[in-house]
């Protein structure tokens, strides 16, 4: 099973963004492991500069906006 | 440029509505409904133009770029105009500041980008345009740079680097010049359009409460408060409005979108123009939500002697202003 992690510290587009991944999990009848990470040392720790990010088993896949369903589907397949 | 919708306004007050040109009614509602068109339709161009400005410049590549290149103090305006050219959001102001000083950039420069990044932004920039038009925004944007530029400067001068958070102190020390490691993603400008829109739609619908309140506050005021109300007060361009308009914004967090059109108002009732754009920089360049989040990576004192600089430059450019026009 997939780990997702979604990096941001707690602002509105972080939780659009939480939104859209379990969308897209949805459609894709996927189960994954949703994490959300606010910790500002965490995030740092990926070198991501702009949240939100999408963070798919520990690999950096969509930074600096709010995805689209298609986008994290991408990521995830 | 927008003289068919304020023809459009007329139409719809004067002789849809009925109401008598001249009256405080009329001329309020038709101010309110000319500008909250106007000010969508240029929110929404210059979101989406400098949407494309940051899919071709992402930051990422903004950071390499200055991490890489001593200019001899150059680097504090780049990075001023990086700042006032790429979105702000406030939740990315902090890992934007770790990322740099990982990069190995210095502090001062850093600070350069911090201070102008929510100064110059997409939002208050198509705002000023619609409401005070080009020649006051060129005013503003150039002041905003200058004041990221030399504030950066100064902070750079202050050995401050101490009064950052130890975790934060720990990462400049292992800070390296970062080499070019940023891959260009393969996917043209031209596919990225339709999210670039999609994301201006977004910003626009997220601040579009504010923008009708901001402009209906001063539709009412502008319809009501008499012509020249305060500058029977302040003609003379005192001096002391400026320092008292940046303490007084301090504690007022206020969208761009709902500020700028209550201040136009003022503005064209007689508040001189210096002390309102110094108004405007202090409510959304200093503000307690940011300095809340700062504190992750600064200590009180320093976010402080931060905000000290900041409002100090803003009353200097506002007096400067006030003085030359």
């Amino acid at each position: 099973m997939k780990t997702i992690k979604i990096l941001g510290m707690g602002c509105p587009k972080c939780k659009q963004t939480e939104k859209v991944v379990n969308m897209a999990l949805e459609a894709m009848g996927m189960e994954a492991r949703v994490v959300k990470v606010e910790d500002i040392e965490q995030i740092m720790s990926y070198h991501v500069m702009a949240t939100p990010a999408v963070v798919v088993d520990e690999n950096v896949k969509l930074t600096g906006h709010v995805p689209t369903v298609k986008e994290v589907t991408d990521a995830l397949s | 440029m927008f003289q068919w919708l304020q023809d459009l306004a007329d139409w719809l007050i004067y002789s849809v509505f009925n109401l008598a040109p001249g009256s405080p009614l009329g001329e309020s509602l038709n101010f309110f409904i000319y500008d909250t068109i106007k000010i969508l339709i240029l929110l929404f161009l210059i979101i989406f133009l400098m949407g494309m400005v940051n899919a071709y410049f992402p930051v990422e590549r903004l950071r390499n770029f200055l991490s890489r290149h001593r200019l001899y103090g150059l680097e504090y305006f780049l990075a001023s105009v990086f700042g006032a050219v790429t979105p702000f959001c406030s939740c990315s102001s902090v890992p934007l500041f770790i990322g740099f000083v990982q990069g190995g950039i210095p502090l001062g420069v850093t600070f350069s980008f911090l201070i102008t990044s929510p100064l110059v932004n997409e939002v208050a920039i198509a705002l000023f345009i619609g409401m005070f038009g080009w020649k006051v925004t060129i005013i503003y944007v150039a002041s905003g740079i200058l004041l990221g530029t030399f504030g950066g400067w100064l902070l750079g001068r202050l050995q401050i680097e101490h009064l950052l958070t130890s975790w934060v102190r720990q990462i400049l020390e292992n800070a390296q010049a970062q080499s070019g490691t940023f891959q260009r993603e393969q996917t043209s400008l031209f596919s990225k359009l339709p999210g670039i829109g999609r994301e201006a739609m977004n910003i626009v619908r997220s601040v579009i409460g504010y923008v009708v309140i901001g402009i209906g506050i001063g539709a009412v005021m502008h319809g009501y408060v008499p012509e020249n109300f305060f500058g029977q007060y302040l003609s003379g361009g005192q001096w002391w409005t400026v320092p008292l308009a940046v303490v007084l914004a301090v504690p007022i967090y206020a969208n761009a979108a709902g500020i700028i059109p209550v201040i136009q108002v003022l503005v064209s009732k007689g508040v001189p123009l210096g002390t309102a754009i110094a108004f405007i920089m202090s409510t959304i360049g200093l503000s307690l939500p940011e300095a809340t989040l700062l504190k992750k990576v600064m200590s009180m004192k320093l976010i402080m002697i931060f905000f000290g600089v900041v409002a100090l430059f803003i009353i200097l450019s506002g007096i400067l202003f006030n003085t030359l026009m």
